[in-house]
């Protein structure tokens, strides 16, 4: 079992008005097999976590520490957390013309891995996820989210999750912009990866809709940089009920 | 216009004394279609009617080469024919090239340079109504090599052509490609493809005249420079003249710069008299590596100097999709791997 630790996590990012704290103090524990969701309201932290866990250039660790298994993520480059096991589907995944998605993929399946996948059993693979996720086999030779539509890019990040194999995943925001359907092929893209493999997963979202087909174990509420309240999957429904005004007025 | 261009490098050239005798030229991959070899006269009346020189390195070439390649092609082919031209490594040489393409032919063509070439070059292409033609022109010569010339096309009515560039290696490399879409329904896609790296100069002065309606052209030029002393200059000039209505015209140029140092000067210009146009339209971008293409590859295990090296093939790649001559392709997909093999570092 691996686990995943966030001590104490302050992060800054350098505005024009200098640097300014949106971490300040996270602490948080993920071991493999398990699912949390860390909610939040808009601003309140939860993608610079995430983008801070994979190691974006753009978020400055002024204190604490991120470890996997004791080993110092924060001392390791963004593709050697990547190869340590790390993955972030992310909200805005960006286009990289001219690289196809199957090269893309057979590159980073090579990087992770170490070795170049057999050819005849990671086309059989591939195809399979992309089958699962409700892609058309074409895709696999459009170039890197350009052109994709909102639903394409989740579920190219989800596919790169199962073909990937992390044993961790962060998912930021994977729900947002996508409608009932595409959330549910989406939703069964992570939970066949959780069921199939010892995954642990960090759900970062701002609503309850995809924790109906996601089930978390743990919920954290993060408002203003600070996890402010954490329990199980019953504090996600009353969130449902309750939104996060309760927590905004604390804050204040 | 000379204000970008090693005129000293280039003025040796033109200056000297210009060789301007027959080459040894052939033709291979000849088979549905019939292309034909001969020599003219440049006082031929064939000659000069894509376009006349308006430049001195083009009018010395013009001067100093009393005869005139002409490749004639007709019937159809959709396969590659190769245009070799030998003895170019012969010193400071003037050629002048017309490519005649029958009315209602189909022909992909292709010209290599190789080696240390000192050349002033002009290449007519005349495309005959209703034809549909792909040139592709690969330039892979020496750092001390420099090749100057104009390429003239002249695309007749409902008539395609498709006019690329590929520059990987050369000292000073000019050249300028024009096309005078002058009969309704003509189009042309010019394209261009650059890597210019220690100390070597590419440049491209593109020039395309609408003038007669429903006209289409398309230009895109990418170039990476990937040394701190390399050089591009591209300027692009689209002229939509009176009669050109329903005109579609699209011009771009984008350059990589992968070191510190390098410099590329990219000049769009876009001139309309006519306000009933389907499209017009002109860009023109240049910048380092995008941080977020290279931080989404790199959270996905592939270390930096790899995710480089696929943002730099992905950059050029849309050019080289679109290259018509497989041989050409073939080339600058292993001269790129050669290229940026060790992966590229900050």
């Amino acid at each position: 079992m691996s686990t995943l630790s966030i001590r104490d996590l302050h992060v800054s990012v350098d505005t024009d008005g200098g640097p300014r704290e949106i971490l300040r103090g996270v602490n948080l524990d993920l071991n493999s097999g398990e699912t949390h969701a860390v909610m939040g309201p808009n601003g309140s932290g939860k993608s610079t976590l995430a983008y801070t866990i994979s190691g974006h250039p753009r978020y400055i660790v002024t204190s604490g520490s991120i470890t996997l298994d004791g080993e110092d993520v924060l001392a390791m480059s963004v593709d050697e957390r990547a190869r340590a096991g790390l993955f972030l589907a992310m909200q805005y995944p960006v286009e990289v013309p001219g690289i196809t998605v199957s090269n893309f993929l057979r590159t980073a399946k090579t990087a992770v891995s170490g070795e170049a996948p057999a050819l005849r059993t990671w086309v059989k693979e591939m195809r399979e996820s992309m089958t699962n996720l409700r892609m058309d086999s074409t895709f696999a030779e459009r170039n890197v989210n350009e052109g994709f539509s909102g639903g394409e890019k989740k579920r190219h990040e989800i596919l790169q999750l199962e073909l990937l194999r992390p044993r961790f995943a962060i998912l930021d925001e994977t729900d947002s912009g996508l409608d009932v359907d595409a959330l549910k092929t989406v939703s069964e893209g992570v939970n066949r990866s959780l069921n199939s493999t010892d995954l642990g997963v960090l759900l970062i979202t701002h609503y309850t809709r995809i924790l109906r087909y996601i089930h978390p174990q743990h919920v954290h509420v993060i408002v203003a940089g600070r996890i402010v309240e954490e329990g199980g999957p019953e504090l996600a429904d009353r969130l449902e009920n309750e939104g996060y005004d309760r927590f905004l007025q604390d804050a204040v | 216009m000379w204000r970008f261009s090693p005129v000293e490098k280039i003025s040796r050239i033109v200056e000297s004394e210009l060789n301007g005798s027959r080459l040894d030229a052939s033709l291979s991959g000849v088979t549905t279609a019939s292309a034909s070899l001969d020599w003219i006269p440049n006082s031929d009346p064939r000659v000069g009617r894509a376009g006349l020189p308006e430049d001195r390195a083009v009018a010395a070439a013009w001067e100093s080469a009393p005869d005139v390649l002409l490749v004639t092609i007709s019937g159809e082919q959709s396969s590659e024919i190769v245009l070799t031209l030998s003895g170019l490594d012969r010193g400071p040489s003037a050629v002048h090239t017309l490519i005649a393409v029958a009315p209602h032919a189909v022909a992909t063509l292709s010209v290599r340079y190789s080696g240390k070439i000192e050349a002033c070059d002009v290449v007519e292409i005349v495309v005959g109504e209703g034809a549909r033609c792909d040139v592709t022109f690969c330039v892979e010569e020496t750092n001390d090599s420099v090749h100057v010339g104009a390429h003239f096309a002249q695309v007749g009515r409902d008539a395609s052509l498709t006019h690329s560039l590929v520059v990987l290696s050369g000292g000073v490399v000019r050249l300028n490609p024009s096309a005078q879409l002058d009969c309704a329904g003509g189009s042309v896609q010019l394209l261009g493809l650059y890597t210019p790296g220690d100390h070597e100069h590419v440049e491209h002065h593109v020039y395309v005249n609408h003038d007669a309606p429903y006209t289409h052209s398309n230009v895109l030029f990418k170039g990476a420079l990937r040394s701190s002393s390399s050089r591009a200059v591209w300027i692009g000039d689209v002229l939509i003249g009176e009669k050109a209505a329903g005109t579609d015209s699209y011009e771009q140029n984008r350059n990589l710069i992968l070191r510190d140092g390098a410099r590329a000067d990219s000049i769009p210009n876009l001139e309309i008299e006519t306000g009933d146009i389907v499209g017009a339209g002109h860009a023109s971008a240049t910048g380092k590596f995008d941080e977020e293409q290279l931080f989404y590859l790199q959270s996905r295990g592939i270390a930096e100097p790899e995710a480089r090296m696929l943002v730099v093939r992905g950059f050029l790649n849309e050019v080289a999709q679109k290259l018509g001559a497989p041989s050409i392709a073939a080339l600058v997909d292993s001269t790129l791997d050669r290229q940026f093999s060790e992966g590229i570092s900050e």
